[in-house]
């Protein structure tokens, strides 16, 4: 018996391998953790209004599904990558050795992150200086060296607040939020101090590591992947705020309020106009290759590129994604639809 | 308990006594706080538990159920057939949210504009025609007819009539409107919103409108991946246990094998998961986010508890039967076979089925080989792209809507449930069959 079950298990082994070389019929999509919750958006109703597949859509992050994107062209290889940052001049060149030539980049809208804390507390008027000197683990200590950040509450970091202990949630290294973050709102911050400025053309590692290293005493809490738990977290902990993207501030609005960033409050309006200071813009790569070997493709980047799905009153709206000026709208959508190559960006 | 050869206690033997009763108390009182520091141990433990268990049904039990209203939707033939020939084809296309709509609208004739009007239509799922659509096909004697139907809402509204969303904060932090929540409030006075039982959460496959989302997906990926795991892992097991602890010479190499073996079993599961993608994946290109290559992962993974525990249930069959086998004139194989083997199973089976619990509950080398994914159809096969009940408890825990909280709970409690099931068949199978020497 035991004989046969070996025998089964090695068949159904061989079988399946087999079936590998088959075509497939569904678009294999993979990328961003921060685009999943949009590409799956459409994926869905995609398969649910026409008559192709529903496309499998792994989260696998911007870098990673780059990375398979890039492999090469066939049946094994995903025909769409999504971004939450655009793709790199070597990424690009990596695609071009495994002969995927032809990429159509799509600019799908903005994704903002959101500084927030709970509604029973004052709202924060925050600027890009004072979250470097919140959070930066180390700080110009005024002659010309650093020392470690000695802010222990918001009234160190202005007068103007409160004395609140400084408690900030947010994502690990490992979430792409946080490179945002770090890139965005740190470094922005971090610029603000010419001797800083200075140090990026005598030593960029340095600057570098000054304005995207964040506190490890405590003050910034690495809260895991789960952006809900930091909601949680802040509707227990008044005296807390926490970094998350944009959607979870909306779903949540009756629970926490997004801090103002140099004067301007995270709204739908000010990240779309690009007023919001924390705000990034969200990709997908398609190959064009695949377009006519895959069903379906095509018509997966009409559905995204409608009105009803990336329009401002849209479903992917909905879910949390910023749309694109009008005339930005209309003009990726045409050059989507064209499936017009990219060339090697910077 | 006297010790005659030691002077002390032959000469003053009533002395011993004192200090032995003298020290009773003290031994007493000794074994009394152990005992309360054991009974503390276990209390606390079971409070962590029972505030895990209490925290996660108390998330998750609401989402057994989910809102409907109940609508009396118009069929007319002209929309839903034209051409009235009932093919399923054609009834499965036909356009349902237009009569719901229109249903919808009868009640609140004071809706006139195109932007209140778009509102009032955002109450009802955008999976609700689909739902439907397959009433219908199951019975197109209803094309033509009007009746009342239980319609399918917006995750929205589900949280609003569950209690989840604060109707005291201000109208402009609230997914859900005044308005909107007038028009709730009137149909359920007219007792038009009630909460039946969630058959979609057992039915259907994930969604991104959580009041669609269901874990058959994800209990099909689990069952097809366990299935091909425990085909392949445990013939393979209880083939190299019984070897190496019955065939095997004993030497330098069986003791590296066995070395290793028990190393095997202590590593990280995610090692196993990039094992998977650079072997199976990268060199046999065996397809990702399949039960397949999730199955051969999770085999390397629990093949080492299972050829350990295989092994220590073979250890417990006394020698005593092997030398009878042997003495009657069986040969080795026969004596494994007939008479060891048999004996041995009920600790093999406990063991397997322990592994094969872990490998349920198991997510981060999945998460290597493409098993974090979005699917929507119900896998069908070992070679279809399939996720697993834990990797969609992630997937759900990070989805921003509010209707996926008590979902990903009532996710973990199925996965509970399943793993409570597993366990507790492993411990009826030692009951039933073990044998004590």
């Amino acid at each position: 018996m035991k004989k046969t079950m070996i025998a089964a298990a090695v068949a159904l082994g061989v079988a399946s391998l087999s079936t590998q070389a088959m075509a497939r019929d569904s678009i294999y999509i993979v990328g961003s953790s921060t685009v999943f919750p949009f590409s799956t958006a459409v994926a869905e109703t995609f398969g649910r209004t026409t008559s192709f597949a529903t496309p499998k859509v792994e989260s696998t992050g911007s870098g990673g599904g780059l990375k398979l994107f890039c492999a090469g062209v066939g049946v094994d290889h995903p025909d769409i990558t999504n971004a939450s940052r655009r793709m790199k001049g070597s990424e690009f060149d990596t695609c071009q050795e495994n002969g995927v030539k032809d990429i159509t980049e799509v600019k799908i809208g903005f994704d903002g992150i959101s500084i927030a804390n709970s509604k029973a507390a004052g709202r924060y008027n925050l600027t890009l200086r004072e979250i470097f000197l919140a959070l930066a683990k180390d700080i110009p200590d005024g002659k010309g060296g650093f020392m470690a950040n000695p802010n222990q509450t918001w009234h160190d970091v202005n007068p103007d607040f409160p004395s609140n202990k400084i408690e900030v949630l947010g994502p690990p290294p490992t979430s792409g939020t946080r490179d945002a973050f770090a890139e965005l709102a740190m470094e922005g911050g971090c610029k603000t101090f010419p001797e800083i400025k200075a140090l990026k053309k005598t030593d960029k590692s340095k600057y570098k590591a000054v304005c995207h290293g964040l506190r490890e005493d405590g003050a910034y809490i690495e809260a895991g992947e789960n952006d809900n738990l930091i909601v949680q977290k802040l509707i227990a902990n008044h005296s807390a705020l926490g970094i998350f993207g944009f959607s979870f501030l909306d779903q949540n609005g009756d629970k926490v309020q997004g801090s103002k960033i140099e004067g301007v409050e995270p709204t739908y309006d000010s990240i779309s106009d690009g007023s919001y200071p924390i705000s990034r813009s969200l990709y997908f790569y398609v190959k064009d290759a695949h377009v006519g070997t895959i069903p379906g493709i095509e018509e997966y980047i009409a559905e995204f590129t409608s009105e009803k799905a990336w329009g401002p009153e849209g479903y992917l709206a909905d879910k949390g994604l910023i749309a694109l000026p009008d005339a930005e709208r209309a003009s990726v959508a045409k050059s989507a639809k064209a499936l017009t190559p990219m060339s090697k960006p910077e | 308990m006297t010790n005659p050869s030691t002077p002390s206690d032959s000469v003053t033997p009533r002395r011993a006594a004192d200090i032995v009763n003298a020290s009773l108390k003290r031994r007493y009182a000794k074994e009394r706080r152990f005992r309360l520091i054991g009974a503390a141990a276990v209390g606390l433990g079971l409070t962590f538990v029972l505030l895990l268990f209490g925290d996660i049904i108390s998330k998750g039990y609401t989402a057994f159920q989910q809102t409907y209203i109940q609508l009396p939707v118009t069929l007319s033939e002209d929309l839903i057939d034209p051409e009235g020939t009932r093919d399923p084809m054609t009834l499965a296309r036909a356009d349902y949210m237009t009569p719901i709509r229109q249903s919808l609208r009868q009640f609140f004739p004071e809706v006139k504009d195109r932007r209140t009007r778009r509102q009032l239509n955002s109450i009802i799922s955008v999976g609700a025609p689909q739902l439907l659509g397959e009433e219908v096909v199951a019975d197109p004697a209803l094309v033509g007819t009007t009746h009342e139907y239980w319609i399918l809402v917006d995750d929205d509204i589900d949280m609003l009539v569950k209690g989840y969303i604060d109707r005291n904060a201000p109208e402009s932090d609230r997914r859900v409107n005044d308005q909107v929540i007038g028009w709730i409030d009137r149909l359920e006075q007219e007792g038009r919103v009630a909460k039946r039982f969630n058959t979609i959460f057992f039915t259907h496959g994930t969604s991104r409108e959580p009041e669609l989302a269901g874990i058959a997906g994800a209990l099909m990926g689990s069952f097809y991946t366990l299935i091909l795991a425990l085909t392949l892992s445990f013939p393979i097991g209880v083939g190299a246990a019984l070897y190496l602890e019955e065939f095997a010479p004993k030497n330098r190499w069986t003791d590296l094998i066995e070395v290793n073996i028990n190393n095997l079993a202590a590593v990280p599961s995610i090692v196993f998961g990039l094992l998977g993608l650079a072997v199976f994946i990268g060199f046999f290109g065996v397809p990702r986010s399949t039960p397949l290559v999730a199955a051969l992962v999770l085999t390397l993974m629990t093949l080492p508890i299972i050829i350990i525990s295989s092994r220590a249930a073979l250890k417990s069959v006394p020698p005593s039967i092997r030398e009878a086998a042997l003495g009657v004139g069986a040969s080795p194989l026969q004596t494994q076979f007939h008479h060891v083997l048999p004996l041995a199973m009920p600790g093999m089976l406990t063991g397997t089925i322990l592994g094969m619990a872990h490998a349920l509950g198991e997510t981060a080398p999945l998460l290597m080989i493409g098993m974090i994914a979005f699917i929507v159809d119900v896998p069908g096969g070992f070679t279809d792209p399939a996720t697993v009940l834990p990797v969609q408890i992630f997937l759900w825990a990070d989805s921003p809507e509010r209707g996926f909280v008590e979902r990903t709970s009532a996710a973990i409690m199925v996965l509970l449930a399943f793993l409570f099931l597993m366990n507790l068949a492993a411990v009826l199978l030692r009951r039933r069959f073990e044998r004590r020497w």
